[in-house]
């Protein structure tokens, strides 16, 4: 005879199945629910919205592919958005696995604005040394950074010449995942050089530097893929943050729901042990 | 003479980089960014180090066939590899074999590998997410306001109520207050451990840095 159906023991090939089936189901069929916008996503928009054209942006790339589906689209909505605004972008990477993966967006978006390199964006690749890097930066970008990510020498790249420190960069936008990230471009760029400061990184590391949003030390902040999709929302270009919006919200919905049911097995087994002791 | 020379340079660099913060003159600013300069090198160096490490214990795994031989072979192989691309026969370019190897082996790797935890995430909620304790249902609550602020399905299922009990809303509050509040004495905390870490280094109490004993 077969089983009876057991809640308190449900199979996980069960639960990952239905995750699954939750993530796969609104990528092929998309609800596209409405996005709101928080307060820390509109902080960097209007931040980029107030530098004139000309202005030169940094991006600081800080990830690995590991965490590139949830970071990528920030930096893409990032870079869109600058190069609709006509900044100038200058790239620089602390993890040595970044430089290929923001040159993968930048390429496309540069053909599809107009932007050419070396005179409106540049990527200077990665450097090692974390903190250090960034006090050299302090001093002079093009010293720290002699070459660009292709080994061309900064001085003949024409967008460098506009480049010396910080002084010269109007807003820098991080995009990390852990350290070196965030929290030293904060402690050892912004507290000392006072640089306009955003952040992109993931959900999970979100809530770290929500101190630092108050403080006004963050202009804004980007919390995992929501923030991206707040961003493309913000800026009207809907791209893979706001795909993936649909799937996050079932996938959310249906951990919620393992949680509900989880505890309520867990109070049945309660009063089950009670009632028999 | 083995621990006081590297103390000497470790107390000398730390006190300069010190007094270089605060003071702006322009001879000490260029000291300052000349060693900052050879701490990049320094750093650079070091993970020279790394690789030669991870080679030496692949290497020592493969000879003894230990446990689990074959990934040290692996390993070996694509390090190898990549280092053969992205160096001597080759460049890490756009278009460069060491950056399609990147792009279609490394990356989707590393993604499929993270993507997994979304599947324990949803199985360790159905286990381990009880509300056993006062503190323990706070925190449910918290986390199942949160977990659906955070997404577009929050703001529909709570559309037409005032907004301070909207999900975006609330998740904004609490992210802004108790979540900021927690963090800052974490912050806080950790910068006074730091300093005082950083202070026991530069006068040489704090010596595991060294190796040995300490």
């Amino acid at each position: 005879m077969a089983r009876a159906f057991d809640i308190r023991r449900i199979d996980r090939r069960v639960i990952f199945t239905l995750i699954f089936v939750a993530v796969a189901w609104p990528l092929i069929a998309p609800m596209r629910l409405p996005i709101d916008v928080s307060p820390p996503v509109r902080g960097l928009y209007e931040a980029v919205e107030a530098l004139p054209p000309g202005s030169i942006v940094m991006l600081g790339a800080d990830y690995s592919p590991d965490t590139m589906p949830e970071l990528q689209p920030m930096v893409e909505a990032f870079i869109r958005h600058a190069f609709s605004k006509d900044l100038r972008v200058v790239i620089a990477c602390l993890w040595p696995a970044s430089p290929p993966l923001v040159q993968r967006v930048t390429t496309p978006l540069a053909e599809e604005f107009g932007k050419e390199y070396g005179i409106d964006y540049v990527n200077l690749g990665y450097m090692a040394g974390g903190i250090v890097t960034l006090l050299g930066m302090g001093a002079s970008i093009p010293n720290t950074f002699p070459t660009d990510y292709d080994g061309t020498p900064v001085s003949d790249i024409p967008l460098m010449q506009d480049v010396e420190n910080f002084s010269d960069i109007a807003l820098v936008m991080e995009v990390s995942a852990g350290t070196p990230g965030t929290r030293e471009w904060v402690q050892q760029v912004q507290s000392r050089f006072r640089v306009a400061l955003a952040s992109g990184t993931t959900a999970v590391g979100a809530p770290n530097f929500y101190p630092y949003v108050q403080s006004g030390q963050l202009v804004g902040l980007l919390g995992g893929l929501k923030g991206a999709a707040e961003y493309e929302t913000l800026i009207d270009a809907p791209a893979d943050a706001t795909k993936g919006m649909d799937a996050q919200s079932i996938v959310h919905v249906l951990i919620v729901l393992f949680i509900l049911v989880g505890n309520v097995v867990y109070f049945l087994d309660r009063r089950a042990e009670r009632r028999t002791a | 003479m083995r621990r006081g020379v590297p103390l000497a340079i470790t107390f000398l660099v730390g006190v300069f980089m010190l007094v270089a913060f605060f003071v702006p003159h322009y001879r000490v600013s260029a000291w300052a960014e000349e060693l900052n300069q050879w701490g990049t090198i320094v750093i650079a160096a070091s993970i020279l180090l790394g690789v030669g490490n991870l080679v030496r214990v692949h290497f020592h795994k493969l000879r003894r066939r230990g446990e689990g031989w074959f990934y040290s072979l692996v390993t070996l192989a694509a390090m190898t590899v990549m280092i053969a691309f992205g160096g001597p026969w080759g460049t890490i370019e756009e278009g460069s074999t060491f950056n399609w190897l990147f792009l279609n082996v490394q990356v989707p790797l590393q993604s499929t590998m993270f993507s997994l935890l979304a599947f324990f995430i949803a199985s360790a909620a159905y286990r381990a997410f009880r509300l056993r304790s006062a503190e323990a249902s706070l925190l449910l609550v918290a986390a199942i306001i949160v977990m659906l602020g955070r997404v577009p399905v929050g703001q529909w299922l709570t559309r037409g109520l005032p907004e301070p009990l909207t999900l975006p809303w609330l998740t904004e509050t609490i992210m802004a207050y108790p979540n900021m509040a927690a963090f800052r004495g974490i912050l806080m905390g950790a910068a006074l451990g730091v300093m005082a870490m950083g202070l026991r280094v530069i006068l040489g109490i704090e010596r595991s840095y060294l190796g040995g004993e300490g």
